[in-house]
């Protein structure tokens, strides 16, 4: 499945990892996302743009849960998410990164990446867990990945807006999903702190599918695999970096500016 | 990086904690005091919930009466049925049932006051029905992902509810007055002396019991979680877990610990009633883990502590004024220190004790190898 059909007209469910068709989301008859159709493959890294407003985000509040869909279907392997509650599509193999940071502050950062090691997820579980050896080296392991492996007893509030990203990454990395999902990662972050993020990013999405939703062009030029153009809820256009730099509708709207 | 249940620290906070409960204040009080000490001691139990609960997991439930009433009435249930054998009732119109049914033309024992006639039963009923009660409160809310302010409100109107229930229904509950006039359990009597100093130590004996399982769930996995959640609930979710169980889970483990306190009460206290299910003695509960610090588990048995006994001392003399004290003494923590005494205490009174006793240490140290206070000091 390297080449993917750059028209979604026939495609067949099984063969894609994420297939998302005809989904709608109404707010109060305002329709966030309108009828949109993608396919994401085994591996793919797939950048969604689009200007502000564009339903980028609730694209992704749809696949994990967060938003339910007022029609159409998300289906993940042969699973359909959107009748599930949000823990089960996480434990579907689907891991979500957010605009801001939603780490716990309160905790450190080993406890944080501890809380989303994939053991103990149920009431009881939670109580009897042990803190074993395989649990500390994957910590650590992680911790090492995300450039945090000195600050595991720092208390998370008190890391740099940009080491709070890497921990939000590295809890999604420590539940080990097949599909990770990014909103802006680098966004809001120094110059020397997005190098290394570019870095991260290059380095863990061997071996995922990632959907991300970024603004900044170099940097998805740099990663993505394709890009999807949302604009009002649809998509715009579909394909290469290079063909939807091209695409005069995506021009107008977008790129343009 | 093994948790243990205690950190050396907290090993000493619960040996000070207990050699007073269970040496200093049976040693120094008389029997009237210490009884009023039990009594305050019961409501550490619900304290103590409401720190894993509020403190912990961010669920402020303004109803913890309910459950220290239900604990306190299936305990005094079973009291009142032993008191009114038929013998004792014999100039009743209908002997064998509690006096204030006969007063209700109540003829017959209802079918749910049956079961209290047996011991153990009642002991599981403390716990049992509480915990149920508390599972249906959770399950309708938290499912539904009500929290925060409305899940206080609605906690709220539930003790509200209880006390109407509680008071309309007389024949069956004894009304406003409650069920009074407890004598024996199981034929020993419980308003001697001796029996209040026995119901003290079993009292003090099952606080600390509730305080270290509260502390295993506080440093599990779980302890963790209830931070998480009351910070990121969404987060928490992402990450693979049903937040809705964990907080029937820790609401249902707060009721049970209520329970028990309440069961406590009546046993030491010879009576319940209403007053202690409704809205008033909830909030009360609520400023007891909110003085105590309510982060900490040990804070709350001394917030319960403090607060009843300067609500016994301040209403001995000015009555009508209590209830604003009580309130002015809730903004005052909110406001001035929001993790109570506990949190005072470690910011103050720590680093004080640990300069007092660095200092010596150090002049020991020097000639021969006292360790042991030294580490006491770097805690």
């Amino acid at each position: 499945m390297q080449q993917a059909n750059t028209a979604p007209a026939s495609p067949a469910p099984k063969d894609f990892l994420l297939s998302v068709e005809g989904l709608t989301v109404s707010f109060d008859g305002f329709k966030a996302v309108n009828g949109l159709s993608f396919y994401v493959d085994e591996n793919e890294i797939r950048v969604i743009i689009g200007p502000n407003g564009a339903g980028k985000t609730t694209v992704l509040d749809l696949i994990c849960g967060r938003t339910r869909a007022t029609e159409g279907s998300i289906r993940f392997r042969d699973q359909e998410l959107t009748r599930m509650k949000e823990h089960q599509i996480v434990h579907a193999g689907v891991g979500r990164k957010f605009q801001n940071p939603s780490i716990y502050e309160d905790l450190t950062v080993f406890e944080n990446l501890e809380l989303s090691f994939p053991r103990g997820r149920g009431v009881f579980g939670a109580l009897a867990f042990r803190r074993d050896a395989q649990v500390i080296e994957r910590v650590e392991e992680i911790a090492e990945t995300i450039f945090l492996k000195d600050q595991l007893d720092t208390q998370a509030a008190i890391l740099s807006h940009g080491q709070k990203q890497w921990l939000e990454i590295g809890m999604l990395l420590i539940q080990s999903p097949e599909l990770l999902m990014l909103d802006e990662p680098v966004a809001g972050m120094s110059v020397s702190e997005r190098v290394k993020t570019a870095e991260l990013l290059h380095q863990i999405i061997k071996g995922h599918s990632v959907i991300v939703i970024e603004h900044d062009m170099k940097f998805v030029q740099d990663i993505a695999h394709r890009v999807t153009v949302m604009h009002q809820g649809k998509v715009l256009s579909e394909g290469s970096m290079d063909h939807v730099q091209h695409d005069p509708k995506v021009i107008e709207v977008y790129l343009g500016h | 990086m093994n948790i243990t249940l205690y950190s050396r620290r907290e090993w000493i906070a619960l040996a000070i904690l207990s050699a007073l409960i269970l040496i200093v204040f049976p040693a120094t009080m008389d029997i009237f005091r210490l009884n009023l000490v039990g009594k305050y001691l019961t409501y550490a139990f619900v304290a103590v919930g409401l720190v894993l609960c509020w403190g912990h997991g961010g669920i402020l439930s303004l109803g913890q009466g309910i459950f220290f009433g239900l604990g306190g009435y299936c305990m005094a249930m079973f009291l009142k049925l032993e008191a009114s054998s038929p013998e004792n009732t014999a100039i009743q119109s209908t002997p064998g049932i509690p006096d204030f049914m006969d007063w209700n033309q109540v003829t017959e024992l209802p079918f749910w006051w049956v079961p209290f006639k047996s011991f153990p039963f009642t002991l599981v009923a403390v716990v049992v029905v509480p915990v149920i009660f508390a599972w249906i409160i959770g399950a309708a809310m938290f499912k539904r992902r009500v929290g925060g302010v409305y899940f206080a409100i609605i906690t709220q109107a539930f003790a509200a509810i209880l006390t109407i229930l509680i008071v309309g229904q007389q024949g069956y509950t004894g009304g406003v007055n409650g069920i009074t006039d407890l004598r024996t359990l199981l034929g020993w009597d419980i308003r001697t002396d001796g029996a209040k100093v026995i119901l003290y130590f079993v009292n003090a004996a099952l606080l600390i019991a509730v305080l270290l399982v509260g502390q295993m769930v506080r440093v599990s996995k779980f302890g963790r979680l209830l931070i998480a959640m009351r910070d990121k609930e969404d987060r928490v979710r992402f990450s693979g877990y049903d937040v809705a169980n964990f907080k029937m889970f820790i609401f249902c483990l707060a009721a049970a610990f209520s329970a028990i306190g309440g069961a406590m009460f009546t046993l030491q206290v010879g009576f319940m009633s209403p007053s202690f299910v409704g809205i008033v003695p909830s909030i009360e509960m609520v400023i007891f883990a909110a003085v105590g610090g309510r982060l900490s588990l040990f804070g709350a048995v001394y917030g319960a502590l403090i607060v009843n006994w300067a609500k016994t001392s301040f209403s001995e003399t000015f009555p009508e004024l209590w209830l604003f004290a009580m309130g002015g003494l809730f903004i005052a923590v909110v406001m001035t220190f929001p993790n109570g005494l506990a949190g005072l205490f470690r910011s103050h009174v720590e680093p004080l004790v640990a300069r007092l006793l660095r200092k010596p240490v150090v002049a020991a140290r020097e000639t021969t190898t006292a360790a042991e206070p030294a580490k006491l000091a770097a805690e």
